[in-house]
């Protein structure tokens, strides 16, 4: 297992390196520095200016001082937020992000396996019909149409929550974000748990369940529930990286400073060190994410060995 | 008479599709008494699982079941849900065709076993475990205080029917409902696991209700028999009798259903056609980036030889390399070692020198339902191999061929612009032979070809493959699992296991006479009838 | 062969020439159709279609596509407006059957469904083009990768997995940044992300496909490599390439309107949904309607293109065959 897990972070290694190395010449091609703007500074400034930032230094030399600072945690100086380094600003945003972030994921869960649960066995009922007809829209309209619908109708119009605004992470502020982010996965899990549930229902060992005079809720929730989460389990990876990118504009939306806005901000004022260091965090956030869905799937599955 | 423990009353079943009602059991009635063993016999298609499966109550929701099932005189039909459960596992207990697939593979077997014992006699913790233990002991698990504790995928299929076994056994049921138990085994592990439900029977006096399409387990095995056909029984009665004098004509036939006769010997001058020497194929099985692979020789060093007109009947149980070899020989898989055609070395010949050869060396698989392309009409798959092999022919000539390919193997040829998924298995056969046949080759390799279809199917198969050989004085390589046929068609057998031979000779004197003890537990495990037949 | 516990699966539900239930009736000949002229027998793709055309819901949506797809084409030219063309007396007015601004104008005085429309025809093309890139590159990739096997399959796949884990969103922001806004770096950006699924799909087709029998015999019969590509492969695994193809569709409109919701995609005076769809959000308070519209034929063509691809899979799902 341990084995497992250190071979799996090996394997991440040459991911993000690679992540690192686009991002990084991406960055160098990038027309214009990050100096002009502004004001025409005096060229002797200037020069001091990219001696102090290393960037008089030859390509190769530069890539290599990033990587290491990297490897201490250091992305670099923002660009454009004069006073903060990168590092400074993800940590800032992380929680925020995280805590949106998480929750999405956490409620599209709850909500979607039980939905895709119940459409499974009452397939072809008017239940059924209802889930899968809402998740299919829940598929078609994407979060940054949901987004501002929300905040329009439930802020707005009805006032119930506030629209926008982070407050310290009040819990009124957190419900529009989270619910519109985690629609879309709750629409996809529950479409796939239905899926899966349904094709389990009709094995050979639920059949054998049966047989043995089992009730039916012991045959669902000892034999077939389990077997059936495990495809969903696989889309965690893909539904994580989702509700990441979502979380990007749903930040933006709601006016929430969580890393997703600082991303934005970055990208519109082109603050190159500002977007690399957080497409790199996003890379190994991801990375990190899918080791622990694999390890997640293992622990469900005996069949998984940890020699592969 | 013994008193009747379950009795099946004019029990019909049909199914509300969604196309209309198809009724897939109709009037069916026979009885069990205690302690007797029944067989339901029948083709694929009979009803005979559908009727085993209402008697459980199992069916799917879309079916509609009337007539009555009364078990010890209660009418399983219309007791409530709750009861019906108390029965199953208990009373009455199912083991199922598919060993690979029916247990659930996330749970310990040992659980699996327990959960019965926990659900119906209240047993846990370690009175539940101690009984466990005995259960697989009983049922011929090695080491059963170890494989308690193992998952379904690590035990092999003959071993995970043994579990199944002993879970349907936990309660000391009365009646064991067997549908098909050994279909998907190997002979030998099937004929292990037939003595095992024999000598379970002896020692616990349940009865055993026997789904089974195979008669040779039948004669040995039950004590009486229920022959079905499209959902209708034809004939009942006690094993001895319906053998020996069958009433009605589908039994008949079923019983005529065994290849028979023996294959003319060739000219024993015939001049040897194939040839291959010290022939060894590996498959690697992990391939690594960089450094060496992991291999696995499925065929170690084989030599063997086939003149022509003459057959050569290869044997072995799954695994044992047989179509690795067959596929070797016709160089439509990597080897090495030695192959000769006519005076041709095969080994080194490229694509395009074997080219001319393949319309001389031809196939036909097991598979009637993978070997056809679904996309192609039956007239474009057979015509295929004119393509390359007479580019001269025009589309007229082609279709002419194609009209005479059929016709000799006993299809319509209006046919042939239908698609392989609007024929049976045996039609589709029928088309995978006149692929092969419309090249005129000289050398046919039948990998199994009569394995998936019904037994009288097969026969009229393996009737038409013996009369294409003496017709064009053809030279088959005949794979197959299935001994009696090996034995009907072949003049010179090879038997194979784990990838060598393990015993060669002519096929009279290696069915009379086999010598390695493989052999003759091959020969044990598959004619059973035979030796009554013979009687 | 199937396990006659379950008569419902598949022989009865398709094989309409057959006899229900057995299909070997002993003794007489095998079931033989009177000798008339040889007639024509159903091939798979028309009856997958006979199936699609059955589901309404499929069908419906199909012919809404359609429609979508028409009014946007055409739509802009018999429209009085033009893309960019201000309406000096209305600014912000709200849907009327006056002025002919039938679905209202934008606070510049421009008119909505005009630029609905044309934005409808940048959003779709990049679908089309981009799902066409990740088609080639995927199947392409996939094929060769399948079809070699052995260590070349070996290594491509480990690519493919390294590209999979690499935050794609963001990487392509990134490339938007970098490069400035260009629509056909859009297409190429977009095709390049969506073709991993394509290539793994069309991968596992052809490793599947190498090991069926009729391949194995079309070998057997000395047909060429090129011409079991063409003959046998291509035609037996595009049912689950068009499947997908209809998946990656909606999810690469997503995507540019994504993009340009940022305000990272097509470039003004080009429009697309997702622009207009961000331009509604600041107006939404005054003008609800700047949101709705884009939003709606948005979500009405994902909408559609999602039942579709279930009708679809449905149709030619082998399981259900």
């Amino acid at each position: 297992m341990l084995i497992y897990t250190l071979k799996r972070l090996l394997q991440a290694i040459p991911t993000l390196l690679i992540v690192i190395t686009i991002s990084f010449f991406l960055m160098r091609v990038a027309p214009g520095g990050p100096f002009d703007g502004e004001r025409q500074l005096p060229p002797e400034i200037e020069a001091n200016l990219m001696a102090a930032y290393h960037l008089d230094e030859p390509l190769p030399m530069q890539y290599l001082r990033y990587m290491g600072n990297l490897l201490q945690g250091d992305f670099g100086p923002s660009f454009k937020y004069k006073d903060f380094t990168v590092t400074e600003l993800i940590a800032q945003g992380f929680p925020v992000s995280l805590e949106i972030g998480g929750l999405a994921i956490l409620l599209a869960l709850i909500v979607g396996l039980p939905l895709g649960i119940a459409a499974a066995l009452k397939r072809n009922s008017t239940v059924d019909y209802v889930v899968m007809g809402t998740a299919l829209t829940g598929i078609a309209v994407p979060n940054f149409v949901l987004a501002p619908i929300f905040a329009l109708v439930f802020g707005v119009l009805l006032g119930w929550l506030p629209a926008g605004g982070w407050n310290g992470g009040a819990l009124p502020n957190l419900v529009l974000p989270v619910v519109a982010l985690s629609i879309q996965q709750i629409a996809y899990i529950a479409r796939m748990m239905r899926a899966s549930m349904i094709e389990v229902l009709g094995s050979h060992f639920i059949r054998t369940a049966r047989a043995k005079g089992l009730s039916e809720s012991e045959v669902i929730w000892r034999h077939a529930i389990r077997p059936a989460l495990l495809p969903v389990m696989s889309y965690l990876g893909p539904a994580i990286a989702g509700i990441v990118t979502g979380s990007v504009v749903i930040e933006q939306i709601f006016g929430i400073p969580g890393i997703g806005r600082y991303f934005v901000q970055g990208a519109l004022n082109r603050d190159y060190t500002l977007v690399m260091g957080t497409v790199v965090f996003y890379g190994i956030l991801i990375v990190v994410m899918n080791l622990i869905v694999d390890l997640l799937y293992s622990a469900l599955d005996p069949q998984i060995r940890y020699d592969d | 008479m013994t008193q009747s423990l379950l009795e099946i009353d004019k029990l019909s079943v049909t199914f509300q599709l969604p196309t209309g009602p198809v009724t897939a059991v109709k009037d069916v009635s026979f009885t069990i008494a205690e302690g007797e063993t029944l067989a339901l016999v029948g083709e694929s298609g009979s009803g005979k699982s559908v009727t085993s499966t209402a008697a459980m109550r199992l069916l799917p929701e879309l079916a509609e079941t009337t007539g009555a099932i009364r078990f010890n005189g209660e009418n399983l039909l219309e007791v409530t849900p709750k009861r019906m459960r108390r029965v199953r596992g208990n009373d009455i207990s199912m083991i199922f065709q598919e060993p690979m697939t029916s247990l659930n593979p996330l749970h310990r077997i040992g659980r699996q076993i327990g959960e019965v014992l926990e659900k119906h006699k209240q047993l846990k913790g370690r009175e539940n475990r101690e009984r466990v233990l005995a259960l697989l002991e009983q049922v011929g698990i090695p080491e059963p205080e170890r494989r308690i504790d193992s998952y379904p995928y690590e035990l092999s299929g003959g071993q995970r029917q043994r579990v199944m076994i002993a879970m349907a056994l936990a309660c000391e049921p009365k009646l064991l409902i067997a549908d098909e138990p050994t279909t998907a085994l190997d002979v030998t592990v099937q004929a292990q696991i037939l003595d095992l439900l024999k000598s379970l029977q002896a020692q616990y006096g349940m009865a055993i209700l026997f789904i089974t399409h195979d008669l040779s387990i039948v004669r040995h095995f039950a004590d009486s028999v229920c022959v079905m056909r499209y959902g209708e029984v034809v004939e009942t009665g006690r094993t001895l009798e319906v053998f020996d004098d069958p009433k009605h004509d589908y039994t008949r036939m079923l019983l005529d259903a065994i290849p028979r006769g023996r294959k003319e010997p060739a000219p024993a001058d015939a001049p040897v056609l194939l040839s291959g020497r010290d022939v060894k194929v590996r498959f690697s099985l992990k391939k690594r980036l960089f450094g060496k692979d992991d291999y696995f020789e499925a065929v170690r060093g084989i030599d063997l030889s086939v003149r022509r007109g003459e057959t050569l009947g290869i044997v072995g149980e799954s695994g044992s390399g047989k179509s690795t070899l067959g596929r070797a020989l016709l160089r439509l898989l990597q080897s090495t070692g030695d192959i000769r055609f006519e005076q041709s070395d095969l080994q080194a010949l490229d694509k395009s020198g074997m080219r001319p050869l393949r319309s001389r060396l031809q196939v036909v698989f097991q598979d009637p339902f993978g070997s056809l392309s679904p996309r192609m009409t039956v007239g474009e798959v057979i015509s295929e191999g004119l393509k390359v092999h007479h580019p001269e022919m025009n589309r007229r000539q082609r279709d002419a061929e194609v009209v005479k390919a059929l016709e000799e193997v006993a299809l319509d040829p209006a046919m042939r612009n239908r698609y392989p998924h609007e024929f049976s298995g045996g039609q589709r056969q029928r088309i995978a032979i006149a692929r092969a046949l419309i090249l005129k080759p000289e050398l046919l390799l039948l990998d199994e070809p009569t394995s998936a279809l019904d037994r009288s199917v097969q026969v009229r198969v393996i009737d038409l493959l013996r009369d294409l050989q003496k017709k064009h004085g053809l030279t088959y390589l005949f794979i197959s699992h299935d001994l009696s046929v090996v034995r009907a068609l072949s003049d010179h057998v090879l038997v194979m296991k784990e990838g060598q031979v393990i015993e060669q000779g002519p096929s009279e004197a290696l069915f009379t006479q086999p010598r390695e003890p493989y052999t003759q537990a091959l020969l044990k495990a598959a004619f059973l009838e035979e030796e009554t037949v013979a009687a | 062969m199937t396990s006659d516990s379950k008569p419902y699966s598949g022989e009865q539900a398709n094989a309409a020439p057959l006899p229900a239930g057995g299909p070997n009736p002993p003794r007489s000949p095998e079931p033989e159709t009177s000798a008339q002229a040889a007639p024509a027998g159903e091939s798979l793709a028309r009856d997958a279609w006979r199936r699609l055309s059955q589901n309404r819901a499929a069908m419906a949506s199909l012919g809404l596509l359609v429609a979508i797809i028409l009014v946007c084409i055409v739509g802009p030219w018999l429209l009085p407006w033009g893309l960019a063309e201000v309406d000096w007396n209305a600014f912000g007015t709200g849907p009327t059957l006056e002025n002919a601004h039938y679905l209202g104008t934008d606070a510049n005085g421009r008119d909505l469904l005009t630029r609905v429309l044309y934005g409808g025809r940048i959003s779709l093309s990049v679908a089309l083009v981009a799902s066409f890139v990740s088609l080639l590159i995927g199947v392409l990739y996939g094929a060769i990768s399948g079809y070699l096997g052995g260590r070349v399959d070996n290594l491509m796949m480990r690519f493919v997995d390294i590209m999979y884990s690499l935050p794609f969103m963001f990487l392509v922001i990134l490339l938007m940044v970098v490069f400035g806004r260009n629509i056909f770096l859009i297409y190429a950006a977009i095709g390049a992300v969506e073709w991993l699924d394509m290539a793994r799909i069309v991968r596992g087709q052809t490793l599947a496909l190498k090991r069926r029998e009729y391949i194995e015999a079309a070998h057997a019969l000395g047909v060429r490599d090129s011409k079991i590509v063409t003959r046998h492969l291509i035609p037996n695994a595009i049912g689950p390439v068009i499947i997908y193809v209809t998946l990656t569709v909606p999810k690469v409109i997503l995507l540019e309107s994504f993009l340009s919701f940022l305000g990272l995609g097509v470039q003004e005076p080009l429009t697309s949904w997702g622009v207009l769809i961000s331009e509604g959000v600041d107006m939404m308070e005054s003008s609800p309607w700047m949101l709705l519209v884009p939003s709606a034929f948005l979500a009405m063509t994902l909408f559609c293109l999602n039942f579709l691809g279930d009708g679809l899979r449905d149709a030619l799902d082998p399981k259900t065959r």
